[in-house]
């Protein structure tokens, strides 16, 4: 068996140390050693988005991203897009906006929305569209979930 | 009295009708007495004191989940039709 | 209706409620949107070790060895099994409570015996320390297989000499078995009228043969089991399925254990759509799991997905339709042949019911066969079978109106089903909304908008399902805050705990969030059939509003020991208790919940049913095209989406049915297919090529709920689960006709197919 190695991280905010083998990615450190089972595993080969985290602010498929690759880096998991024990504005509005099915695409499609709305806060139909071309929902057929997405907006430049 | 449709696949059973009447105020009743007529008819039909799983009666266009014990009116029309299920099964049906 | 008052999303109600109707946040709602909700791969427990599946490379071939030495060998591998593990199933049947088949090919799909029938089909498993071990152990087993021709489609294995999957599959011809060995596992008939006579009264006969491929329910969470044989021979199982009890009842049977000796936990579950009902994994890791003293979890891979669980048939369809003059249909024939994949059951039954369902038609011959082939095991998918034959006959219905001069909408108006038009396999209908949807969509500004521009189109389509009823049953306790408990046993895929809590809520005249909904594990609520079948609002709804008025009832008779008043004197409305006996009383539920413990313990109300009075529901589409036709890519401009669901108890949620089944109805119009090699390979079994639509690829699913009460239910659900995918391959290939003057006869319509049809056309070799 391989030698296991040494990872420091920070994942939501804080310092995590885990050990993990060479082979291990991401997605399998976060759930099965770090236990955040948050983020999904809809195909393991990086097509599908419900593994979404946030990698020092940009968007990767955790499944494709090697765990050793996450040492000195700054992680964002759904686990980590609440505010304390108020929810974000994305996921109120997700709520509201019936924008989850199944829910099992949620986590990877929200954490991919904060990222969208944290560098344009007034995104376009479009865009969103475009945004999120990479995190399938089977479920809803997306009309709630780029509704939500702009109530979302909305709703955080209102509080701005 | 109740009117019983007989499935194209049946009508060997009933000499080529395809409707019959027949009295009865269950579906069981009805079965027992068209098998009185026409021999055959019950072992097609039912196994083991039910319907066969892969057939349902349906009585006056209302599937029935109760099967043989279900009521029958004097006007009622009464089809044996492929049961659908939930899927549990694939498709494994068979139509009547 | 005028452009003016247009929404993107409409409710057309009848009937008003003080909860139904209303859109309450969900009660999983926050765990869903957190990362909380516990989906059944994510389930950790002691001593858990992972299990790997080997599978056939060969679509075809016989078993003659297998040899598992060396993987048992390798040090972090606790457990290794194949086909022998399992007891032979002889001639057994097992009746899982919704009809009887064959052990042996519920137990041979799950592990192959004697023959590997698909590829993809599991050979062994083997159980090891981590899941990276386990892949490493599988490439230690030696299988020898004989490679056997495949047979790929079902008119290639109806063919004299095709290569014959199963030696002692006989065929059933028109009801009768038969001594025919054949990959035809059942041919049957409906028979309505005189079909010769029809023909002849026809002005216009038209006559078409389709193809549509086989493809995927596409849910987004993999299978996945886990399994802990214990020390007192219990069966454990945490799993996300459409149907515990399923899984529960399936395991035991093929395990030979008793019922009682399986326990199935429900978690969270990630998409089904049909394809989470039949039992792939379970036995497999339960067995390892006994071996290997560990509980054994499991979860399949995209590729097994595609290549190893039931996606849903191709098939070939003949449809020849004919009408007169004045717009009468007077005469329907279809031939229909579904792949039902390695065993029989390829859903053409409800097929066949569905493919002139929407018409009355005076005149119908329908012939079915279920044909098996080296496929994955086909399952269902939303509204299973309906979709295939809706495409063909909606297809020419609109060519029908386009040659006679007759708007299609009227058209179809003009021969709709109605409550009493007889179905082809024989009964009336109930009350039904064909012309309903039809009207709706014949207002909606949809239909009338200008659509200007070169190579774009519009289409319409129109589908019916039947929906089911089948057990449920449920509980409900009441707290002495006067919140309620209820306990069900419906895997909740879309929202139903909360559609189902709302019917409680209706009942005893409480806010839903008074109501906290459970789906529990097969140890503490009654049989509950599968979540399928768009059956869990209406019938695990009928169960909940029954339980509900249990509590009340009794209630009622506490208020009466209380007040010492008579029970009848009492009555019951939004909430409140009241008797007008003597002295005018009056008492909240909430208040009168206080004083149960002091006025005779606590309340628990039960029901556990098999309701009759299933409504069948109808849906519509209008969409609107660009076809590129220099490349053939379709591009949805506009999409209306119309269905009956006689009540919409959680209208959002209603909407989120039609919005995803339109949006599955549309990827398998335009995209999805298994596309196979002449070997029998699917060279496409990953979500990069196996292309399933993405937010970039539509537009905004506008929806209208029509609402046609069904008198079975006590609110006037119908179910709206499934309606929804029948009419967009129809409605999608008509509006490519009215773009480029083509008509589809094949799914999916990729830009391959459109610009084929379009050389095909213009009479250039392709
Ligand atoms: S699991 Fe990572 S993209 Fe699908
Ligand atoms: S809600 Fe089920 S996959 Fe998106």
């Amino acid at each position: 068996m391989p030698r296991k190695v040494q990872v420091q991280t920070k994942i939501n905010g804080e310092e995590v140390e885990f050990l993990c083998e060479p082979r291990q990615s991401l997605l399998e450190a976060l759930r099965d050693i770090v236990g955040l089972t948050g983020s999904k595993e809809g195909c393991n080969d990086g097509n599908c988005g419900a593994c979404t985290v946030l990698f020092d602010g940009r968007i990767v498929t955790s499944c494709l991203v090697l765990a050793v690759e996450a040492e000195g880096k700054q992680i964002t998991t759904i686990e980590g897009i609440a505010m304390g024990n108020e929810l974000h504005p994305i996921q109120q509005c997700f709520l509201e906006g019936a924008a989850l099915q199944c829910g099992v695409c949620t986590p990877g499609i929200i954490v991919a929305a904060k990222a969208l709305l944290d560098q344009d806060s007034n995104p376009s139909e479009e865009k969103i569209r475009l945004w999120l071309a990479n995190n399938l929902c089977r479920c809803t057929g997306y009309d709630k979930i780029v509704r939500s997405v702009q109530a979302a907006a909305e709703r955080m430049q209102e509080a701005r | 009295m109740p009117t019983v449709f007989i499935p194209g696949s049946m009508r060997e059973l009933s000499a080529g009708q395809a409707e019959i009447q027949v009295q009865g105020s269950t579906v069981r009743e009805i079965i027992s007495e068209l098998d009185e007529s026409h021999p055959g008819i019950k072992d097609w039909l039912v196994e083991d004191n039910r319907l066969k799983p892969n057939i349902s009666v349906a009585v006056d266009g209302v599937v029935s989940p109760v099967g043989l014990l279900q009521d029958v009116e004097q006007d009622s029309e009464v089809h044996f039709v492929a049961a659908i299920s939930g899927g549990c099964l694939g498709g494994m049906l068979a139509a009547v | 209706m005028s452009t003016q008052n247009y929404e993107p999303n409409m409710v057309l109600s009848t009937t008003e409620f003080d909860v139904i109707g209303t859109r309450p946040v969900r009660h999983d709602g926050a765990d869903k949107v957190t990362g909380r909700a516990l989906y059944g791969a994510d389930i950790e427990l002691s001593g858990l070790i992972h299990g790997a599946i080997l599978r056939s490379p060969h679509a075809h071939a016989r078993i003659k060895s297998v040899d598992t030495s060396e993987a048992e060998a390798h040090p972090a591998v606790r457990a290794v099994v194949t086909s022998a593990d399992l007891a032979d199933a002889g001639d057994q049947m097992v009746d899982l409570g919704e009809g009887a088949m064959p052990l042996k090919f519920l137990r041979g799909n799950v592990l192959a015996s004697g023959k590997a029938l698909y590829r993809g089909h599991a050979i062994a498993a083997v159980a090891a320390t981590s899941l990276h071990d386990a892949q490493e152990a599988l490439k230690l087993i030696k299988v020898e297989y004989e490679v056997l021709p495949a047979t790929l489609t079902a008119p290639d294995a109806m063919r004299d000499g095709a290569p014959i999957l199963h030696e002692d599959l006989k065929t059933t011809e028109l009801g009768k078995p038969t001594d025919k060995v054949s990959n035809v596992s059942n041919h049957f008939q409906h028979v309505k009228g005189d079909i010769e006579a029809g023909f002849a009264e026809a002005d216009l006969v038209i006559e078409r043969e389709f193809n549509t491929a086989t493809v995927h329910q596409g849910y987004i969470e993999p299978h996945n089991t886990t399994v802990l044989w214990n020390n007192d021979g219990r069966v454990q199982i945490w799993c996300s399925s459409q149907g515990s009890f399923t899984i529960r009842d399936t395991t035991a049977a093929i395990l030979e254990m008793p019922v009682s000796q399986v326990k199935v936990t429900p978690m969270e579950i990630g998409g089904g759509f049909g394809g989470k009902i039949p039992v792939y994994l379970e036995p497999v890791a339960a067995v390892l799991s006994k071996k290997s003293g560990h509980p054994v979890k499991i979860v399949m891979s995209r590729a097994d997905e595609f290549e190893a669980t039931g996606p849903t048939p191709g098939s070939r369809i003949k449809v020849k339709m004919g009408v007169r003059n004045d717009g009468k249909m007077v005469a329907a024939q279809a031939w229909m042949a579904y792949e039902a994949g390695a065993y029989p059951g390829a859903m053409v039954v409800p097929g066949s019911m569905c493919v002139f369902a929407a018409y009355d038609i005076e005149n119908i011959l329908i012939d079915g066969f279920d044909v098996v082939v080296n496929k994955p095991s086909t399952a269902a998918y939303r509204a299973p079978g309906a979709t295939n034959a809706a495409f063909t006959t909606e297809t020419i219905v609109d060519e029908m109106a386009e040659k006679l001069g007759i708007d299609p909408l009227e058209l179809r108006l003009k021969n709709a089903a109605t409550k009493g038009t007889r179905r082809a396999d024989g009964p009336k209908y109930p009350r039904i909304g064909c012309v309903e949807v039809l009207e709706a969509m014949k207002n909606h500004p949809h239909y009338n908008a200008p659509l200007e521009g070169p190579n774009r189109g519009r289409g319409v389509a129109i589908g019916f399902w039947f929906n089911v009823g089948l057990p449920s049953s449920c509980s409900m306790s009441v707290n002495a805050d006067g919140t309620v408990m209820l306990i069900e046993g419906s895997p909740d895929i879309g929202g139903t705990r909360t559609s189902l809590a709302m019917q409680a809520a209706e009942v005893l005249g409480i806010a839903v969030g008074d109501v906290r909904p459970t789906v529990a594990d097969t140890d503490s609520v009654g049989f509950t059939a599968v979540t399928g079948g768009s059956r869990v609002t209406f019938a695990t709804g009928i169960a909940v509003i029954k339980a509900a008025r249990d509590v009340r009832d009794q209630m009622s008779q506490r208020v009466a020991r209380i007040w010492g008043v008579k029970e009848e004197d009492v009555e019951f409305e939004k909430g409140v208790f009241t008797s007008n006996n003597g002295t005018k009383n009056s008492i909240t539920f909430k208040e009168l919940a206080k004083q149960l413990s002091s006025s005779g313990g606590p309340i628990v109300g039960r029901a556990a049913i098999n309701p009759p009075g299933v409504g069948g529901s109808f849906s519509g589409n209008i969409a609107d095209v660009e076809v590129d036709p220099e490349t053939g890519k379709v591009t949805i401009l506009r999409f209306t989406a119309f269905q009956d669901a006689g009540k919409a108890v959680h209208p959002s949620y209603v909407e989120g049915q039609m919005q995803g089944g339109s949006v599955q109805g549309i990827g398998w119009a335009l995209n999805e297919e298994y596309f196979m090699n002449p070997e029998g390979k699917m060279m496409n079994s990953s979500l990069l090529d196996y292309r399933m639509p993405t937010s970039l690829d539509l537009p905004m699913i506008d929806t209208v709920i029509i609402e046609v009460p069904n008198p079975g239910h006590p609110y006037g659900v119908r179910g709206v689960g499934e309606a929804n995918i029948i009419p967009p391959p129809a409605a999608l290939a008509n509006a490519v006709y009215h773009a480029v003057g083509v008509r589809m006869d094949r799914l999916p319509m990729n830009p391959v197919a459109v610009m084929e049809a379009i050389w095909e056309k213009e009479d250039v070799p392709a």
